[in-house]
């Protein structure tokens, strides 16, 4: 309270003497706003600002001058569309309950995947004979795109929503395992040794050694299955949905509402990137060891 | 129990001499007997090492010297309980080794510290093991990290260490649990040519003090001379004990006894024994001319003019 009060009291005493200061402190100012524009993180979030911008402004003029190079921009919206578009969404509540429900699709299916593949994964890695004997049919299972599976998993699920969360399962499931089964190899000998010589028995090598030496092939294979989970889940919805961002997006090409496609696109990018931003955050905490990357 | 332990030998090793007879009850010998080791290739079997004895008296610092391949550290595996003779026994205190444990504390020549976990916590590993609580093992680690010297990077990663200081951190993690043989694998072998001298000096401090019987594998001569009670040299492969000698310099020894007349011919007598192994273990790709370099003068030409 009193420091509020303190600083409201200075407030107006403080321009004057700064304002001289910076009058004599001009001629330094140039090379020092260039230092700063060095700095690394300003510089590249600069440059990274400058590049979106780019990219608004390519897609401005292709699509208000309705550029034909073969690619044809004519049926395009523009940015100012969207930008319409998205004003108009933002204050409709369907929007957000699509946004909600392609969310919490993706935290069941990847949550289920996470928690089946990663302890799967360490004993796999740990047991030979269960390495072998869930590894061929890993392999075989694996190269089938998650899509392949929507008219499996509609046969198999009683609800439509449940096939969905399994089509999202099964696209973060392998990538996941996979990550977890390199890590558990590459753990180094020389330490599971070290701690058998200091007297850790079989359960506390595999917790205190190989978990946390897999961990960051855990950390991943999550990000890959992360990264799968979406793409599988939109495939989903746009095929067999009634919710969702993905069947938002088809809908909208269906209804000739041709902004929204575009404004359901830039949402998926965007749950995409801060879902793997959360990864990476959570990976940060779980691994204070590990340098940040 | 460790710490208490440690500062009651502490406390011992301050007074001018234990008596014999009080020398004679400490544990911690070791007796390798007849030790054979082979296994199994693509074309028959190999032997490894072949009728190994050797013993290390409780409270005394050994080492095993020998070529590239010829068993060192298969012995100190076996010892450790990592693997088992083919023929012969491995006994600590009377009894054969089955499997590894806390008593027999080891050191890699990789530092193996756990990367995730801090230096005050890869200390309390072996006492977590063991069921110690997190508020004394906490404790008996500060204890032994301030008396190694080591307190101010109790909270770093093993990361931020250099080489020594990590070997260090994995020399006081083996000694936590209060073993009473402490197995080095070239333990120094990493480390630049100072850093190691002054490990040397470090390691037998602690072992003068703690009193514990050290099984040390080395390839370095000066380092098994400076560091010993008794040397073994081993033959090339198959291992078996070529010569065991006895180094009979005063302790505690100063850097500059490597400079000491005794010590110079202990070292000229292993360097002829061991260059004779290290011959062998290079096999026939060694001949009379290949030992020259290249068998020819080039009369200050160069290579390329010459041929």
């Amino acid at each position: 309270m009193s420091n509020v009060m303190a600083s409201n009291v200075l407030a107006p005493a403080a321009p004057l003497p700064q304002a001289g200061a910076a009058r004599t402190a001009e001629p330094q100012a140039p090379s020092r706003s260039v230092r700063w524009l060095h700095d690394l993180p300003v510089r590249s979030a600069l440059v990274g600002a400058a590049s979106i911008a780019l990219f608004v402004l390519a897609w401005h003029v292709a699509t208000t001058w309705k550029l034909d190079l073969y690619v044809r921009f004519m049926n395009v919206p523009t940015p100012a569309d969207v930008l319409a578009s998205a004003e108009a969404a933002w204050g409709s509540p369907t929007f957000g309950s699509h946004l909600l429900m392609s969310c919490r699709r993706i935290a069941y299916g990847f949550a289920l995947a996470a928690l089946v593949a990663i302890p799967l994964g360490l004993l796999m890695g740990r047991f030979r004979l269960l390495r072998e004997m869930v590894f061929p049919v890993s392999e075989v299972l694996r190269p089938i795109p998650a899509i392949a599976w929507v008219p499996m998993s509609i046969m198999l699920w009683p609800t439509n929503e449940q096939s969905i969360v399994f089509i999202t399962f099964l696209g973060s499931f392998f990538p996941i395992l996979l990550n977890t089964l390199h890590g558990m190899a590459t753990v180094d000998p020389v330490l599971v040794r070290a701690a058998r010589c200091l007297g850790a028995r079989e359960a506390a090598v595999f917790r205190e050694v190989y978990l946390p030496a897999t961990l960051p092939q855990i950390f991943t294979g999550l990000t890959v299955g992360m990264g799968v989970a979406w793409v599988s889940l939109i495939a989903a919805e746009m095929i067999s949905g009634q919710f969702g961002i993905g069947y938002f997006t088809w809908e909208a090409y269906s209804l000739v509402q041709y902004p929204d496609i575009a404004l359901g696109m830039i949402a998926i990018g965007v749950l995409g990137l801060a879902s793997s931003w959360t990864i990476r955050l959570l990976g940060r905490l779980v691994m204070p060891w590990s340098p940040a990357r | 129990m460790s710490v208490t332990s440690l500062k009651a030998r502490v406390a011992r090793a301050g007074q001018a001499q234990p008596p014999l007879d009080a020398r004679s009850e400490r544990q911690g010998r070791i007796e390798i007997e007849d030790f054979g080791l082979r296994y199994k290739t693509p074309t028959g079997f190999t032997e490894a090492v072949t009728g190994v004895s050797l013993t290390v008296e409780p409270g005394e610092f050994v080492s095993i010297i020998g070529p590239s391949g010829c068993g060192k550290s298969t012995m100190l595996n076996a010892l450790a309980g990592f693997l088992k003779p083919t023929s012969g026994s491995v006994r600590v205190d009377g009894k054969p080794v089955d499997g590894p444990g806390a008593d027999r504390g080891m050191i890699f020549q990789q530092y193996s510290l756990f990367p995730w976990k801090t230096v005050r916590q890869n200390v309390e590993f072996g006492l977590k093991m063991k069921g110690v609580e997190a508020a004394e093992r906490q404790r008996q680690a500060r204890t032994l990290l301030g008396l190694a010297g080591l307190s101010q990077f109790e909270d770093h990663y093993p990361e931020a260490l250099s080489g020594g200081m990590k070997q260090r951190v994995g020399i006081v993690r083996a000694l936590a649990t209060g073993p009473r043989i402490l197995l080095l694998d070239e333990p120094f072998g990493a480390l630049d040519a100072q850093t190691r001298l002054i490990m040397q000096q470090i390691l037998t401090n602690m072992w003068q003090r703690l009193k514990i019987s050290v099984l040390f594998v080395t390839h370095d001569i000066d380092e098994a001379i400076f560091l010993s009670d008794r040397v073994y040299v081993m033959t090339a492969r198959p291992g078996s004990i070529k010569a065991e000698i006895a180094v009979p310099l005063a302790r505690p020894r100063e850097p500059a006894v490597i400079m000491s007349s005794e010590f110079l011919a202990l070292r000229r007598g292993l360097m002829s024994l061991i260059r004779e192994e290290s011959l062998k273990a290079m096999g026939g790709e060694i001949n009379a001319d290949a030992l020259k370099g290249l068998a020819t003068n080039f009369d200050n030409n160069d290579l390329a003019r010459s041929l």
